[in-house]
Order: C-alpha cells, then sequence, then structure tokens
C-alpha cells in the first residue's frame, strides 16, 4: 500500500515559485495498479518522484505500508521500490544479465540466484536467455530494451513499482503487446504500482484507479470506469474525451454483458417449434446447438414461421460468435463488421452460454447514467 | 626550432594521433560518436585511415633506413649505440614517469571537477585548461624551467603539465557525457553516489577518458625530445646536437628512435583501448 498524505511539493525557480504537488491524499491499495494521469507539467512525475525520495517533498507525509518513508534511509528505501523510466536507463556498460541483477548485486544476493533469476524473468517476457543474457543494451531493439527495464526494477522482487511512462518510447503496436505482457505477470506478482502515463487509453487499460491531476491538485481518482461514467467536473469530462462511453466498452467484458440461459433449438426439433420458441422469448432468431451444446447454427424466424421440416435441414451457418473473455468493444465491432444487433456468446470449448444484443449493451452502459 | 625532416616528421605524428582521439575542440563529436552506430562506423573509417597513415610511416622509415645503409650512415650511428641506448633509457623514463604521474592526476582532477558539488567552478577551470593547452609545449618546458631551473626535475614537472591538460579534459568531460537519465535509474534503484561513480559514470566515461590519454601521451611522446633543452635528457640530445653539429648520422640516431617510440606507444593504447573497453560502450567494437 502506498498513502500519500497532503503531500506538497513547491519548486523555487528565478521565475517564482511553481506549485508541482499540491496537498495530495491518495492511496494506492496493495498489489493494484494507480495511473496517474494529467497534462504536461501538472506534476505527475514530481509526485512519484517523491515516494522514492528522488525529490524531497515540501511538506506531507508518504507512507508504503505502515512506514514512513520520509523517516528512512533512501539508498535502502530505493532498493525495496522498483522504478522504470520512459528513457529506460538500462546501462551501457553492463551485459543484460548484469543490468537485470543490478539491484540483487546492490542487496548482495547470491550471484547463482540472481542470474537463474534474470534467466527466469527474462523468460517471462519472451526473450531467449541463452541469446540475450550476455548482450549488451545497444544490441537490443528498442521494444527488447525496454522489457529489460521492466524486469530490471521487477528483479529483487520489490513490493512496491514506480514506472514514469514505461511504455511512451514504443510504437502503438508493440506498446499493447507490452502492455499485455506486464498485466500478465501483474496477475501474478500483484505489485502495488504507480504508473504515470500521459495516455488516456493506456490508463484505462492498465488501471484499477486512476488518478487525474491538473495544475499539481489531484482532481478525480476513481476506478477506471466510475472516472468515464462519472467525471466530476468539465475539465475530467474534457481530458478523458467525448468519446468516453465508447472507452467504457472496454472495461466490460461479454460474459458480463450477456443473457445467459438462452433458448436453444437442436437439429431434430422442427422449424414450428423452433418458431414457437422464438416468438415465446420475442427473438427474431435462434441458435442451433450440438449434442453437448456447442453452437452450431443459426435459424431465423422469418425463415421458420409457417416453414415445414426440421432444423437440422434448414438451419444457417452462424454469422459471428463472441468469446466470454472479450470485451464489448470486440464484440460491437463485431456487430458492426456482420451486420448483426446480437452475438452468440461461447466459451473458451466453443459451448453457448448466451447472447448479447446490441440494445442490452448500450442499455447496460446507460445505466450508470440514470441511477445517477 | 628547426624544420628539419626527421622533426617535421614528428610533427605529423603528433598531429595524426591527436586527430585520433577526441581533440581538443571537438570533444563533443567524440562524445555524440560514441552514441550512432552510423557514427561508430565513421570512427572505424577513421581508424582505417589512422592505420594507413601508420604503415605509410613505417614505409618512409624503412625506406630513409636502406637509404642511410647505402650512405654509410647506419655504421656511424651504430659507433653511436652506447649513447642510444643510455639516452633511451633516459628517454623512456622522462615518458613513464611524466605520462604515469599526469594520468594519476589528471583521471581524479577530472572526475572530481564533473562532481555536482564542483559545477560552479569546472566550467571556469576546464576554460582555463583549454586556454592551457594552447600553450606551445616548448613554451611550458621554457616556464617550467624558468621556475624550477635547469634538470630533470623541470623537464618532468613541464611534461607533467603539457600532458595533464588533455587528461583532465576528457576526463571531465567523459564524466559529463554520462546521460543524466543513467545516473537518475542508479539513483532510483538504490545506488550510493560512489557506487554510481564506480559502476555507472566512470565505466561510461571510459572511452572518452581513454581518448584523451591517448592524446595526451602523443604529446607526451612528442615533446620529450624537447626536454633535452632544458637539461633533462634523452633522445633529444643526439638530435640537437647533431643539428648543431651538422652531424647527420647523430640526429638520426635520435630521431629514428623517438619516431619509433612514438608509434609504438599509440600502438599499445590503442590496443588496450580496443581490449579493455567493454563491448557495450566501445564504439571500436
Ligand atoms: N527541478 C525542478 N525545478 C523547478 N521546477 C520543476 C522541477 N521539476 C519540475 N518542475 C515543474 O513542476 C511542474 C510539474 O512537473 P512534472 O515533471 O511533475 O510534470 P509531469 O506531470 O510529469 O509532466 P509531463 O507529462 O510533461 O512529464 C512543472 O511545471 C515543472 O516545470
Ligand atoms: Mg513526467
Amino acid at each position: 500500500m502506498i498513502r500519500l498524505d497532503e503531500l506538497t511539493k513547491i519548486f523555487d525557480t528565478p521565475s517564482g515559485q511553481v506549485v508541482a504537488s499540491d496537498r495530495v491524499d491518495m492511496e494506492v491499495p496493495e498489489g493494484e495498479i494507480c495511473v496517474l494521469l494529467g497534462p504536461s507539467g501538472c506534476g505527475k512525475t514530481t509526485t512519484m518522484k517523491m515516494v522514492n525520495r528522488l525529490i524531497e517533498p515540501t511538506s506531507g507525509k508518504i507512507f508504503i505500508g505502515d512506514t514512513d518513508v520520509t523517516k528512512q534511509n533512501p539508498i535502502e528505501l530505493r532498493r525495496t521500490i522498483g522504478y522504470v523510466i520512459q528513457q529506460i536507463g538500462l546501462f551501457p556498460n553492463k551485459t543484460i544479465e548484469d543490468n537485470i541483477c543490478a539491484v540483487p548485486d546492490l542487496l548482495g544476493w547470491d550471484r547463482k540466484k540472481s542470474r537463474a533469476r534474470a534467466a527466469e524473468l527474462l523468460e517471462m517476457v519472451a526473450l531467449d536467455p541463452g541469446t540475450f543474457l550476455k548482450r549488451y543494451p545497444k544490441e537490443l531493439s528498442g521494444g527488447q530494451q525496454q522489457r529489460v527495464g521492466v524486469i530490471r526494477a521487477l528483479a529483487a522482487d520489490p513490493p512496491v513499482m514506480l514506472m514514469d511512462e514505461p511504455f511512451g518510447a514504443i510504437d502503438p503496436i508493440n506498446r499493447e503487446v507490452i502492455q499485455d505482457e506486464f498485466l500478465r505477470m501483474q496477475g501474478d506478482f500483484k505489485k502495488t504500482i504507480m504508473f504515470v502515463s500521459h495516455d488516456i487509453d493506456e490508463a484505462v487499460k492498465m488501471a484499477n484507479r486512476i488518478a487525474i491531476f491538473d495544475a499539481g491538485k489531484l482532481i478525480q481518482y476513481d476506478a477506471p470506469d466510475d472516472l468515464l461514467a462519472h467525471p466530476k467536473n468539465s475539465f475530467i469530462a474534457d481530458f478523458v474525451g467525448g468519446d468516453r462511453t465508447l472507452k467504457r466498452l472496454r472495461l466490460i467484458t461479454v460474459g458480463d454483458a450477456m443473457m445467459s440461459d438462452p433458448p436453444t433449438v437442436r437439429a431434430e426439433d422442427t422449424l414450428a417449434d423452433a418458431a414457437a420458441k422464438m416468438e415465446e422469448h420475442g427473438h427474431i432468431s435462434i441458435v442451433m446447438v450440438g449434442p453437448k451444446g456447442r453452437a452450431r447454427g443459426i435459424v431465423y424466424l422469418s425463415d421458420a414461421r409457417g416453414a415445414k421440416g426440421r432444423v437440422g435441414e434448414n438451419h444457417k451457418k452462424l454469422p459471428a460468435s463472441i468469446n466470454a473473455r472479450e470485451d464489448l468493444r470486440t464484440a460491437v465491432s463485431m456487430m458492426f463488421t456482420h451486420d448483426e444487433t446480437s452475438l452468440a456468446v461461447v466459451d473458451d470449448d466453443g459451448f453457448y452460454k448466451g447472447y448479447v444484443t446490441q440494445r442490452g449493451i448500450t442499455h447496460l452502459l446507460g445505466a450508470t447514467y440514470r441511477d445517477a | 626550432m628547426a624544420r628539419n625532416p626527421h622533426t617535421a616528421a614528428l610533427d605529423d605524428l603528433e598531429a595524426d594521433n591527436v586527430a585520433d582521439g577526441p581533440p581538443v575542440g571537438t570533444l563533443k563529436a567524440g562524445v555524440n560518436r560514441m552514441a550512432g552506430a552510423t557514427r561508430t562506423l565513421a570512427a572505424l573509417a577513421e581508424g582505417k585511415a589512422a592505420t594507413a597513415w601508420r604503415w605509410v610511416l613505417l614505409a618512409l622509415v624503412f625506406a630513409a633506413g636502406a637509404w642511410a645503409w647505402a650512405s654509410g650512415l647506419l655504421p656511424s650511428m651504430y659507433d653511436l649505440r652506447e649513447d642510444i641506448v643510455y639516452l633511451l633509457d633516459q628517454h623512456v623514463r622522462l615518458v613513464l614517469i611524466s605520462g604515469g604521474l599526469a594520468i594519476l592526476v589528471g583521471i581524479p582532477l577530472g572526475v572530481w571537477l564533473s562532481r555536482p558539488s564542483m559545477r560552479r567552478y569546472a566550467e571556469y577551470l576546464i576554460q582555463v585548461l583549454n586556454i592551457g593547452t594552447t600553450i606551445p609545449t616548448l613554451a611550458i618546458l621554457a616556464l617550467s624551467m624558468s621556475i624550477l631551473g635547469i634538470g630533470t626535475l623541470p623537464a618532468i614537472f613541464g611534461l607533467f603539465v603539457a600532458t595533464l591538460l588533455p587528461i583532465v579534459r576528457n576526463a571531465y568531460a567523459g564524466c559529463q557525457s554520462v546521460p543524466p537519465h543513467l545516473i537518475e535509474s542508479a539513483t532510483g534503484m538504490g545506488m550510493t553516489p560512489m557506487q554510481i561513480l564506480m559502476r555507472v559514470e566512470i565505466p561510461n566515461a571510459l572511452f572518452v577518458i581513454f581518448a584523451g590519454v591517448r592524446t595526451a601521451l602523443a604529446i607526451n611522446v612528442g615533446t620529450v625530445p624537447l626536454a633535452f633543452l632544458i637539461g633533462g635528457g634523452g633522445l633529444g640530445e643526439l638530435i640537437f646536437q647533431g643539428i648543431a653539429l651538422n652531424d647527420f648520422a647523430m640526429m638520426l640516431a635520435g630521431a629514428i628512435p623517438t619516431a619509433l617510440l612514438a608509434i609504438l606507444v599509440d600502438f599499445l593504447l590503442a590496443q588496450s583501448q580496443f581490449w579493455l573497453i567493454p563491448r557495450g560502450v566501445n564504439p571500436l567494437r
């Protein structure tokens, strides 16, 4: 847990005082990622650097767990905090192995143990230890260096990490990949992370909570969905963007939005039965499932009404189905692609679990506004 | 000083060496060179050119030797062998003592100037040093003599001062050139200032520091023959007396070993620069 208590930093500059952090109060719960967000110069970096005392606060307190870090020896403190910066800062004179082991070496870890850990961490970010351990930073691509920068910060297994725009210098496609990789590792490691970003999409993706700053002040500190649904004022609304409701689509999984226990038909059922079932539920189509419950095809009401024969001979191919773990953004995109207003939802093994509809999604997104 | 062909060759050699390391004014360029791969290639090409020059020089020396043999110069030089050995010994001592002291003092001094606590004074001091390097080495020797009199001590002191300047300047510039984000990331992971200096700053400045040493020793080796003029001894004795007596053999007996020594010193330094500096911060490999 990281807790900031009335944290303030005032820089004295030749042109007067600059209040970089203005009585910031916030808490990052154990094992969560908090993204600090805001326009350039709003004090994100300053606020973060006070946590590992690269910048000394003017006033206020910082707690990690129960310890007041302003009373701790800064050198020892920093060795317990992983630190990643946008420029990465790998040491060009050291091999990748020695770079990753920098903090373990400072802590006097057994060499064998730290070197084994370096290889293990490299594998976690899909870099082959045999190839990369003995290389120098200049022999790596930018994305590879960035990955090494992140695992170097993780090497001594610090409970807390500070990351200042760690993926800011990477191209958008690679950035997505590294973000996913990092989220997967975070799923295992459960570090308490303060993460500076200027990219709202990155924040929505990475954060358990987002803190938005303006001119040194913490304006709003909320879970991404709350922030997008209920921006506190016009500054936040402008900052998160006019398409903020669309951004929320990313945060909700298909599984959360789907109607479960859907009506189904089997191949041996008659079309008349199928039409009756659809009319009973008020649907315009119904999914045909196999003997074990896998989605196999679809029957439309327009085709089934008044027709003779069995579903097995008269169904159509399922235009699209979506995994329950995907987010709603993908679902909506898929609906637009296939010109459908509903999608069959399946699990990893292809079993039919339910369906999502455009109406259902708009209703769900709208619910939070109606409650407010 | 008489510009006879042999001292002129020495001057050329010196100029060549100076261009080889990041020189006085273009140190920044040398530093930048460390960054880009294309620039590394440029540096390599430059290194090749320097090597080519060395071969040309060697060939010239060889041709001169052949000619000397034919004209009977070599036998008369051979008669001077005892003087040559004695003076060469003195000569090498002058190089080792003055150069060694300059390295021992210059590097720590340069590194110390680069500390944040010295920031306010460092730039002024470096300006003074820059002016210092424009003073011809012969003038430095003369000044040294005017303070310390005649003999080995003023010679060593003068050589030391002339050698010191490029070393200090490069050590300072090398440390300054270490990117601030490296220091930030080292600080952020919990290194002490001393650890940052030893594990991050010096290793990353090493190439530039080494280039300074190379430049400095080239100046040193090129200046040592002048030490004779203030009573410091060395092979300059043969050269200058040869000139004075119009004794071509004697002059060459001093000039040839001096030239060979210069080539040898630069060769050794180039090799150690290549092999001692880790691959990650060595633009030559
Ligand atoms: N060392 C310093 N001395 C004086 N002013 C400073 C110093 N560091 C930061 N500031 C000022 O404090 C304010 C906040 O800076 P900070 O670096 O925290 O911004 P930021 O939110 O990280 O911005 P960015 O997104 O551009 O990185 C800025 O106005 C900046 O000019
Ligand atoms: Mg910043």
